[in-house]
This record gives structure tokens, sequence and C-alpha cells, in this order.
């Protein structure tokens, strides 16, 4: 009786508790799996780095959280953490800004599409990384650079991704503002910006993982602190039991940036939200 | 039903991530074994020994196969031999420490290859004494030979590392980094010192020729595997010596295997013999015998062992440098007794001076 419209997988929904459940399930196998494998590792060599156990990590997470470090005396995960958000904030902040404005430019007005768009469609592809001794020698080994490296990295596809969304905007609201008699200005600062905001926080969302991956491959080149840079020294010595909670805690950090931008969205911009399939 | 799958799922899972790297450092008598190598000056000889056949001539001696695998990453390399997916890697004296005895894997240095004696060097810009270095911001690859380096040109003037401060900076950019107007002081090694010190206002104010034989290049393996399959032990140091006397003989050959070696390191026969020059590479197995079993080795282990643990690379919470034991060839440990995890071994490289391999 495969026709009657419940029996469909489709149309088949979990109730709130085992869709809760369900949720959940992968993550716990994961875990269980890493267990398992640690302790078969564990028993092989008791003071094996590869996969530490969950005390080991603990102790590690104490070590590098609560205790002052023993050279420098500093809290080594929150100054990481400082170091990397700071570098992570200008350079998205600035990324946003300039794709802001020139994606906004490029959509609205041909002539600066004309000059514009196909240099930017060009200069997105360019992989940052290959051409990183040039970033160095002209803005330097310092914070700037690894701003740079973020900003080269995200802002030439967030231009493409806005001016990509003004062009949609349809056109009777543009010519309707021009019969009001609104000027150029107008319309991009009243008709154009307002329905701009909620989609920068989308082309944002989006960006933030390609922003963590050019910050920490900043970090890795040269640098004395920061989330990035302790992983990649401490992969010297193959220190997993520290590496995995620094990873845990920039997943937790990107995942709660992008519940925050997503609920900020809805919050200052609820007409955009509304028209959603809830999430 | 649903659970029983899961749970079979779940096992298969884990015990493949358990088992992957586990089965290599195994021990047990086998027939198949895998030495890790990567790029450096020292190691070459490994991939130019395997490229002709001199690996696999002394490996069918034996009636046994020895896979030679080039990694591009030494680190890499070290990391997969600690996880235990091979039997020997080639790394330094300060790193084997650090890594795989840290780590927990039993490892016994076979061959002593070389020390470097001037391959690493501290170079500074526009100043021309070792006393200038103080107050500078210094870049280097941190926790490498490179840093231990910095640590010990500091302390034969009576400095420390807080009288400076280290920017840790990937090897791969070292070069496109002291071309920058921030950086003034770099360590690092050949070739990237060699391409340093070309440009004009640098000078190599400290190198390894100031603290010679405390930076080796050994090839070392899983001491387990070779205590069960003495073949293995005998199979690498006989391509060793036999590769050895090739390639620093004053003939035809010798240079065309210098020459090999070079354009696989990227450069050609004289940047290879310009490493070779600050490379002290123990030709005779009888001097490799001879600097293995002399006391310095053990007063560089001390100077290596305290500078990890400075750093805390001895392990979360060691209490005290001896937690790992390191033995000698006189029998002498350095450290916990009970927990010998680094050896100097120099018994296969005696039966290659004697000529009974």
């Amino acid at each position: 009786m495969p026709s009657s419209r419940r029996e469909r997988l489709i149309n088949r929904h979990p109730g709130p508790a085992a869709g809760r459940l369900l949720a959940l399930a992968p993550f716990a196998l994961f875990l269980v799996a890493y267990s398992v494998g640690s302790e078969i590792r564990l028993a092989e060599n008791p003071n094996d780095k590869l996969l530490p156990s969950f005390n080991a990590i603990a102790d590690a997470i104490q070590r590098m959280a609560f205790e002052p470090d023993r050279r420098t005396g500093s809290y080594l995960l929150w100054e990481d953490t400082v170091a990397s958000l700071s570098r992570l904030g200008a350079g998205v902040l600035l990324a946003t800004v300039m794709g802001a404005i020139i994606g906004i430019a490029v959509g609205l007005i041909p002539y600066a599409r004309h000059t514009m768009s196909a240099f930017i469609a060009v200069f997105a592809m360019i992989p940052p990384l290959a051409v990183l001794p040039i970033l160095f020698i002209t803005f330097g080994l310092g914070e700037v650079s690894k701003v740079v490296l973020i900003v080269f990295g995200i802002a030439p596809y967030m231009t493409r991704d806005i001016a990509l969304r003004v062009s949609e905007l349809p056109s009777e609201q543009i010519v309707k503002a021009q019969t009001l008699g609104a000027s150029t200005w107008h319309i991009a600062w009243r008709i154009v910006l307002p329905q701009m905001l909620p989609r920068i926080i989308d082309t944002l969302r989006l960006s933030l993982g390609a922003a963590w991956l050019f910050l920490i491959a900043a970090e890795a080149i040269a640098a004395q602190s920061g989330l990035g840079y302790r992983i990649f020294l401490l992969r010297r010595y193959l220190a997993m039991d520290v590496i995995l909670p620094y990873v845990f805690w920039i997943t937790f950090l990107a995942v709660s940036f992008d519940y925050a931008l997503r609920k900020y969205q809805g919050w200052a911009h609820p007409w955009f939200a509304s028209q959603r399939t809830p999430a | 039903m649903k659970s029983f799958s899961r749970l079979l799922i779940t096992l298969m899972t884990s015990a493949s991530i358990g088992l992957a790297g586990a089965s290599a450092a195994m021990a047990e008598e086998k027939t198949e074994f895998k030495l890790a190598w990567s790029i450096y000056v020292g190691w070459m000889p490994w991939g130019w020994a395997a490229d002709q056949g001199i690996v696999d001539k002394w490996a069918d001696k034996y009636d046994i196969t020895i896979e030679v695998v080039q990694f591009n990453d030494y680190i890499e390399s070290i990391n997969q031999y600690t996880a235990g997916a091979f039997d020997g890697v080639t790394a330094t004296n300060m790193d084997l420490l650090a890594i795989p005895s840290v780590g927990g894997v039993d490892t016994t240095s076979l061959i002593v290859g070389d020390f470097s004696n001037g391959n690493d060097a501290l170079i500074l810009k526009d100043a021309d004494t070792l006393e200038a270095v103080v107050g500078q911001n210094v870049n280097l690859v941190e926790l490498s030979v490179s840093h231990y380096l910095l640590a010990r040109a500091l302390e034969s003037i009576d400095k420390a590392e807080k009288d400076i401060s280290v920017i840790n900076t990937s090897d791969a950019d070292m070069i496109a980094a002291y071309q920058t107007d921030d950086v003034t002081a770099v360590v690092t090694w050949n070739p990237l010192v060699a391409e340093i010190l070309e440009t004009p206002g640098a000078t190599k104010v400290f190198d390894s020729s100031d603290i010679p034989g405390e930076i080796m290049d050994l090839t070392a393996v899983n001491t387990e595997t070779l205590a069960d399959n003495p073949a293995f032990g005998k199979a690498l140091v006989g391509a060793w010596y036999e590769t050895m006397s090739i390639m620093l003989s004053d003939t035809p050959e010798g240079e065309a295997a210098r020459t090999a070696m070079g354009e696989a390191s990227g450069t050609d026969l004289a940047g290879y013999d310009m490493q070779l020059a600050s490379t002290q590479m123990f030709a005779e197995p009888s001097d490799a015998v001879t600097f293995t079993t002399s006391k310095d080795v053990e007063t560089t282990m001390q100077a290596v062992r305290m500078f990890l643990f400075e750093r805390g690379l001895l392990g979360d919470g060691a209490s005290s440098p001896d937690i790992v034991g390191i033995g000698f060839p006189d029998g002498s440990i350095l450290g916990d007794e009970a927990n010998v995890k680094f050896r100097f071994n120099a018994d296969y490289m005696s039966m290659a001076a004697d000529g009974t391999l």
C-alpha cells in the first residue's frame, strides 16, 4: 500500500523528543568511536599521543585555560583567543564594509559595474595563500598582514555576492523611487542598503568559515600568539591533548558566531527572516 | 536490530582508527619494513640508495623488504613514525627524544649519520656581533633545533631567552620574512642559511660549528622491532655505509651520486657540496662508532633534555628532566632507568666497521 500519503518516507516526521535524540545520535556515535579507538591505542602504548584519553584532554584544558603558563605566567588559551579574535574581527569587519560599499556600487551603478566587475571576478580567483610572500613584503610580518590575508581571502567573494543580490532587486522599485524624485544617492541609501543589510549578514555567515581558515593559515606562518599559532606549534610535538580542545574551542566559537548572526538577523530584520523556512 | 547494526558500525570505525597506525609498530618477527625520510642534506643518501637499488640489495641479503618513503614534511614523518605507521625514521637527536620517546615509543638510534657543523645558524641584519641579538625579535621555527641553537648561543654570552623575543616563523616563509623590514634576526638551517647570507648586510654570528656534535642527524628505529628483527638493522646499516663509500669518494661515481642528491633536494652539485661542507658526515662506520661511544653524546643529551624540560616538552607535568630515560652504548643511563625510551646503539655500526655484515 505504498500509495498512502502517510507511509511515504518524505512525509514521516519524528516527534520532538525523537527529533532531539536523532540530532544527538551522530555526536554520541562519534564520541564512542573516538573513545574506543583511543582505548585500543592506549592499551598498546600508555603514552600514545595521537588519540589521548578524555582525562588527558581534561588535564590539558585545565593547564591551558585555568593555570598560568610556567614560562610566561599568562593563561594561554585566553591569550590566544583574544589575539585570534581581534585579528578575525578586524579582518571580517573590513571585508564586510568593503564588500558592502563596492558591492552596492557595482550592483547599482553601470559605470562602476563596467569598471570593476571583471576585475573583481578575476581577483576573487587568486588563491591568497599562493601570493603570501608578496603580502609579507608589502605589509610586514606583523598584525597588518594577518588582517590583510583575511580581507584578501573573503572580501572579493562578499563583494560579488552583494553585487548579485543588488541586481536581483525588482527594477520596479528603482523606477518607482525615481518617479518620486529620488537621486542615485537616495536610492542607494534608502532603498538598496536597508534591503541589503540582512543579505550582508547571510554573506558574512557563509564567509566566516573561510575567514577562520585564513586566520589560522596566517598564524601558522609567523606569530607569537593565537589559536592557529598554538595548534601549529604543538603539532611539532603531536600534542593532540591540547590540539583537540583548541579545535573544539574554535568550532564552538564559529558555531556561536553563526548562531548569533542568525538571531541578530531575525531580530533586526524580521521582514527578511520571516520569508524563510525555519532551519 | 537497529541498535545492533549501530554498535557494529561503531566498533568497526573505532577499530580502524585504533589499528591503522598500530600495526607497523607491533613487535614481532616480520619481513616487511618501512623507513620514512625527509629532504635534508644528511638524509639525501636514503633517497639515492633506494633509487639505486642499494637498499633492496641489502634487504634481499637478509630476506626482508624495506620500503623507503620520502616525506615532504619533516615533522609529519616523525609523527607518522610515532603513531606506528613506520619502523624507522630520519630525525635529529632532539626531535627523537621529544616526539617518539616522550610519546612512549621506545626508539633506538641505529646510525649516527652526521652532525651539523655550520648548517644551522643565527643571522643578524646590519650587525656583526652575537651580543647585538639582545633585545631583538628573533624569527625561527619555535621548538626546533634552531630554537635550541639560539638557547645555546645566548648561554655562551650569559644571556637567556628572556633577553630576546622569539617569533615563530614557518621555514617555508623564512626567506620572504627576511626581506621585510621588521625582521632583523633569524635562526634557520641550510639551504636557507646560504640563501639569506647572500643578502647584503646579513652576518652569521653563531652557528652549529660553535657547538660541534650537539645537533645529530640520526636514522632511528623502533627498539622492539629491532630486537625482534636484527636483520632490519643490519640491512639498513649495510646499505648506508655502502652508499657513504660511493657518495663521499672523489670519483666520477661519487660526483654523480652527489649531483643526483643535490638535484633531488632542489639544488645542484655545487649547492649540495657546499651544504656537505658544513655537515660532518661520518664516511667510515668506525668514526661514527667512536663518536657514538664518546662521553660527549651524554653531555649533549643532558643539554638537550634540559632545553626540552624547561619548555615543558618532556610531557605534561613532568616534574623533573629524569622522567624519560636515555641509554648510551656503555650501558650508562641518563634519567629514569625504568623508563628508558631513547637509546644510542653502536652495535650495528660496529658490525659495519668490522666487516661482519
